[in-house]
């Protein structure tokens, strides 16, 4: 069992709960999940609670992502954007705690499930989609109509267009996903490695320094790729956003 | 996805205990596909976790957008403002500065130069004093001078008066001396006369 690289995967309840014939059991992953909001929370709301003028360690932390997100959905969305500064934020901010939280050992990663991360995607084109809608109505479906393409070639681009639409909550939601995932059985399979070649004698334990090295620097790549996958999402977030607030194209 | 998705709707709720074991158990030949559904893709649980995201995520997007995001914003403001209102006042101090370095160099100036009148005039009034006090004291030199002058010429004219009655009293003596006869006071008187113009 400790050797299963699926393991840590599985989904425990923790109290069962059941509307309707329908499973709403607090599992470990909706503890992490609180656990997720609990800490981002948290540290947000108490390292800016002195309102220092002259921020502290972790005043500075929070006003750096504060000003990270913002410069990033105001280069992507221009300043009309940041009224989703808010949900961007958010996302940004969820999902890195999370991929963080995930690098402990025995929690729960919950961005490495397809329903956690496709229903953030949903959210986001859903975002786009109704904002689009309510801000442009018709005039949004120009986003599937780029501007100075020859009438001919509009049966060819928009369908094109129609489609990478489409797959972009799923691409969102894959990328992330399968990134953590991905990485954590990559990890669990090469320590593995180590406790299983590590039984074989003296031959084994001197063996089991590689994959102790690969798990070392895997580690520290699994922190990068934590940050990166937060980074990616919160930038297409601002890209999907942007055809909402502007779907002529710029 | 759909594939496993659809294995987990065919075998709901009941693999659920035996998930744990299951997959224990298919773990010693390593494969996935094993025991049980691929977590991740275990839909049995998407609604729970779907209702905990939307609980957990929706307050944490609530917090954010009601207290974090505007209580950082508001300390990002007010540093902005805090930062441009210090530097206006740092401007308004450099004026004041420079003004008043503008005022003390006037001043200074001005200084300078009613320093340079007073010692002009001082100069002056020196100079003029000097000139009165020279041409006084020479005017008083002359009167000495010709005092002097007057004095002399008259202890010279005396002293004439006196050597012609000397060189008559000597005369008259010699001659008496010589022939031992006493000239008259008139002869002798021409003879000296005569010397006193030859001479």
């Amino acid at each position: 069992m400790a050797n299963d690289p699926i393991h840590q995967f599985q989904i425990s309840k923790i109290v069962p709960i059941e509307i309707g014939g329908i499973d709403f059991s607090f599992t470990n992953a909706s503890l992490f999940m609180v656990a997720t909001v609990a800490c981002a929370a948290g540290f947000l709301y108490f390292s800016t609670s002195q309102r220092g003028l002259i921020p502290g360690r972790a005043q500075s932390v929070a006003e750096m992502s504060y000003e990270f997100i913002a410069g990033m959905l105001r280069e992507g969305a221009g300043s009309s954007g940041m009224k989703f500064f808010p949900l961007v934020f958010s996302l940004f901010m969820f999902v890195l705690t999370a991929n963080l939280l995930g690098m402990f050992p025995y929690f729960y990663t919950i961005t490495s499930q397809i329903i956690v991360t496709f229903a953030l995607a949903i959210l986001v084109i859903g975002t786009v989609l109704v904002y689009g809608f309510y801000k442009h109505g018709l005039h949004f479906l120009k986003l599937f109509v780029p501007s100075g393409v020859p009438f001919l070639l509009l049966f060819l681009v928009v369908p094109i267009e129609l489609i990478s639409f489409l797959s972009r909550p799923i691409s969102l939601s894959i990328r992330l996903f399968a990134n953590m995932l991905a990485g954590h059985i990559t990890l669990k399979v090469f320590a593995g490695f180590v406790a299983s070649l590590g039984t074989m004698g003296a031959l084994g334990v001197g063996g089991a320094v590689l994959p102790l090295i690969m798990t070392v620097a895997l580690t520290g790549l699994e922190f990068l790729v934590a940050f990166l996958q937060a980074y990616v999402f919160a930038v297409l977030t601002c890209m999907y956003l942007n055809d909402a607030i502007h779907p002529g194209g710029h | 996805m759909f594939v496993t998705s659809a294995y987990a709707q065919t075998a709901p709720a009941a693999t659920d205990p035996h998930a744990a074991p299951a997959g224990e158990a298919h773990t010693e030949t390593g494969a996935a596909h094993g025991g049980g559904v691929f977590p991740p893709f275990d839909s049995t649980h998407f609604s729970s976790q779907l209702l905990w995201l939307v609980i957990t995520f929706g307050l944490f997007y609530l917090l954010m957008k009601k207290v974090i995001v505007p209580r950082v914003g508001g300390i990002l403001e007010h540093r902005h403002d805090r930062i441009a209102q210090d530097l206006d006042e740092a401007a308004r101090l450099k004026a004041e500065a420079d003004a008043a370095v503008e005022t003390y160099e006037k001043e200074l100036a001005a200084a300078r130069s009613k320093g340079h009148k007073i010692a002009e005039t001082a100069r002056e009034a020196a100079k003029t004093k000097a000139a009165a006090d020279r041409t006084a004291i020479e005017a008083e030199l002359a009167d000495k001078l010709s005092a002097a002058e007057n004095r002399i010429g008259e202890i010279k004219a005396k002293a004439f008066a006196e050597v012609s009655q000397i060189a008559e009293d000597t005369a008259s003596a010699i001659v008496d001396q010589l022939i031992g006869a006493k000239a008259s006071g008139d002869d002798i008187k021409a003879a000296v006369a005569a010397a006193k113009t030859e001479a």
